[in-house]
């Protein structure tokens, strides 16, 4: 279970978290939506204890993420940020197998090597397994930064918009392992989505934010509703039903 | 591969040093393999210690263009010596120890690197205002060195006056067993924090993020490296390029950046260029004293090609 409590951010002078309180249960995919400059990338970098806590307390299976050691917390929760580059030029299996560092400092096992080639395989970066980071397409260099996370093999997931960059193709297929990690193996996923369809379609739960607060929270059922998205993105947009699941239009 | 070329590397170092050991040997020849040997020690000590300090300075501040002494960190070592001297000269101090003193200086230089430099590590500097800063700190600690040389009375002066440039030819030798000491645990050190500097080289989110304390582990990489920088500086003078040649070719010879192949291969290349280098100058091209010079000079180009290549990205 991830427990925020009371937690508030100002960066520069500015706030920019306003005393958020939230409960993420253990298992199930949450995510989180919101406009630009919501506040979920920084509100997930508290969480991954990126941005030291200010005011509130954020505990992760009970552990307080500022105050318990970093080495304990890498097992338990990985993060994959918005913008990440990888500063150094590296082989697409060598980025992947980072993941494993927390548990391994380095020294890859027998164990370690199956779990990064199942992820290359998960990903479909077999192929690309000896190609530099840099050689690659943005979306393959996505796919690959996900695979990375998943090699951690944590309990918890965060992803900051991990759609970045992918295809119809390789965005439905992460989403689909997402469901199934989350079902099969119990991990707990939040991940920040713009793509309101996919936060309905694979989620179970859709956490609102909105100039630094959460302001709505609930299933998608409750959450894909004309007047509770026109409080969240500032506009009315129709919600369509197919195969009695909602279907938001907001392209029209 | 990366094997095969560091056994390349290494077979080089080893025919530089037997040729460095051999050639021209004349008259006693017991004295003067061990006066060779001694020069030897301290030749490999310095060309190891400047390509390793290189490489973890760079794999930490994300940058591969600058250097401890282009981040004006040997010029920090001078001056901190210098200071020494001024604070403490009236006490006898010019009288101590020089190894005793050497400590010293290492302690101070350890203290200020981490002072003026963690702040900027704390957030990655782009590369351009990163070398501003080097140029900044490099001149401002050069110009603190002589205003202080000139308060100093003329024989304290003279004590560290002979240390401050580079002089391949002339190495401080009194210093040499307990720099090699420094040097050895260092590399030690180094080899172990290996796979953590691979993190390291991801930089401080995603390393945060695999479970490395940034802050202290970046704390301790800035004292490693300063004890490095110590030795070199105190064993021959302030280098500028060296470093950064070093690297640069070691870096294109076995084609990574992973530490485990990147650190040996480093070290090797520096004995190399600077062992086979003075033999080099020594027997073949007469003067030996002008190694200091085409080491820079070669190495001045590199930065250059460097900056040049890197910009147009
Ligand atoms: N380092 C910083 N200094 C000052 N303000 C910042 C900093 N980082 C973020 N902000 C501000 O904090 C607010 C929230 O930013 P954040 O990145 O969390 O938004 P977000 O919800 O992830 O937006 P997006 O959907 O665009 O990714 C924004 O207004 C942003 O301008
Ligand atoms: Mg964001």
């Amino acid at each position: 279970m991830i427990r925020i409590e009371n937690v508030s951010l100002s960066l520069q002078a500015t706030p920019i978290l306003h005393d958020i309180s939230l409960t993420i249960p253990k298992g199930g995919v949450t995510a989180l939506v919101g406009p630009n400059g919501a506040g979920k990338s920084s509100l997930l970098s508290l969480i991954a204890r990126l941005q030291p806590l200010q005011t509130g307390a954020i505990s992760i299976d009970g552990l307080p993420v500022d105050t318990t050691p970093n080495r304990t917390l890498a097992k338990i929760v990985a993060i994959l940020r918005q913008d990440s580059v990888v500063a150094s030029r590296l082989r697409v299996r060598e980025l992947v197998s980072f993941g494993r560092f927390p548990h391994n400092r380095g020294r890859l096992t027998d164990t370690d090597r199956t779990i990064i080639e199942q992820s290359l395989k998960q990903f479909d970066l077999t192929d690309l397994a000896g190609r530099f980071i840099d050689t690659l397409s943005g979306g393959q260099r996505q796919r690959a930064l996900v695979a990375m996370a998943f090699c951690q093999g944590t309990d918890y997931l965060l992803l900051d918009e991990p759609l970045n960059n992918l295809d119809m193709y390789y965005a439905r297929d992460l989403m689909r392992s997402l469901r199934q990690v989350a079902d099969g193996n119990g991990k707990t996923v939040v991940i920040v989505l713009h793509d309101i369809n996919m936060a309905g379609a694979y989620a179970d739960r859709i956490v609102a934010m909105k100039s630094g607060r959460v302001i709505a929270d609930g299933a998608p059922a409750e959450m894909l509703t004309t007047p509770v998205l026109q409080d969240v993105f500032g506009f009315a947009m129709q919600v369509a039903t197919i195969n009695g699941k909602p279907i938001v239009l907001h392209h029209l | 591969m990366a094997k095969n070329r560091i056994a390349i590397l290494a077979a080089l170092s080893v025919l530089s040093v037997v040729a460095f050991l051999t050639i021209g040997l004349r008259g006693n020849i017991a004295f003067v393999l061990e006066l060779r040997a001694i020069k030897l020690l301290a030749l490999s000590q310095v060309g190891v210690s400047i390509a390793v300090s290189t490489v973890i300075f760079q794999t930490v501040t994300g940058n591969r263009i600058v250097t401890p002494s282009i981040m004006g960190l040997d010029a920090l070592y001078l001056f901190g010596q210098m200071a020494l001297v001024f604070a403490l000269g009236g006490l006898g101090y010019a009288a101590l120890n020089p190894q005793l003193k050497f400590a010293g200086e290492v302690l101070v230089l350890m203290a200020l690197a981490c002072a003026l430099l963690l702040p900027m590590l704390r957030s990655r500097l782009d590369m351009g205002l990163m070398l501003l800063a080097g140029v900044v700190f490099g001149v401002l600690f050069r110009s603190l060195h002589s205003l202080l040389a000139r308060l100093i009375d003329p024989n304290a002066f003279a004590v560290v006056q002979g240390a401050s440039f580079a002089n391949f030819n002339a190495v401080r030798t009194d210093l040499l067993a307990f720099a090699s000491v420094l040097t050895i645990a260092a590399l030690i050190v180094a080899w172990r924090a290996r796979h953590v500097l691979d993190v390291v080289s991801l930089g401080s989110d995603t390393a945060t993020g695999l479970g490395i304390t940034w802050s202290r582990t970046v704390t301790g990489l800035l004292v490693l490296v300063s004890s490095l920088v110590a030795v070199s500086t105190a064993l021959v003078g302030p280098v500028a390029f060296f470093g950064l040649l070093v690297v640069a070719l070691a870096e294109r010879i076995v084609n990574t950046r992973r530490h485990a192949v990147l650190l040996p291969a480093a070290a090797l290349t520096g004995i190399v260029i600077l062992v086979g280098g003075q033999t080099l100058f020594q027997h073949g091209l007469g003067s030996s004293s002008t190694l200091g010079v085409v080491i820079e000079f070669f190495g001045g180009i590199a930065f250059l090609l460097l900056l040049v290549l890197g910009s147009r990205k």
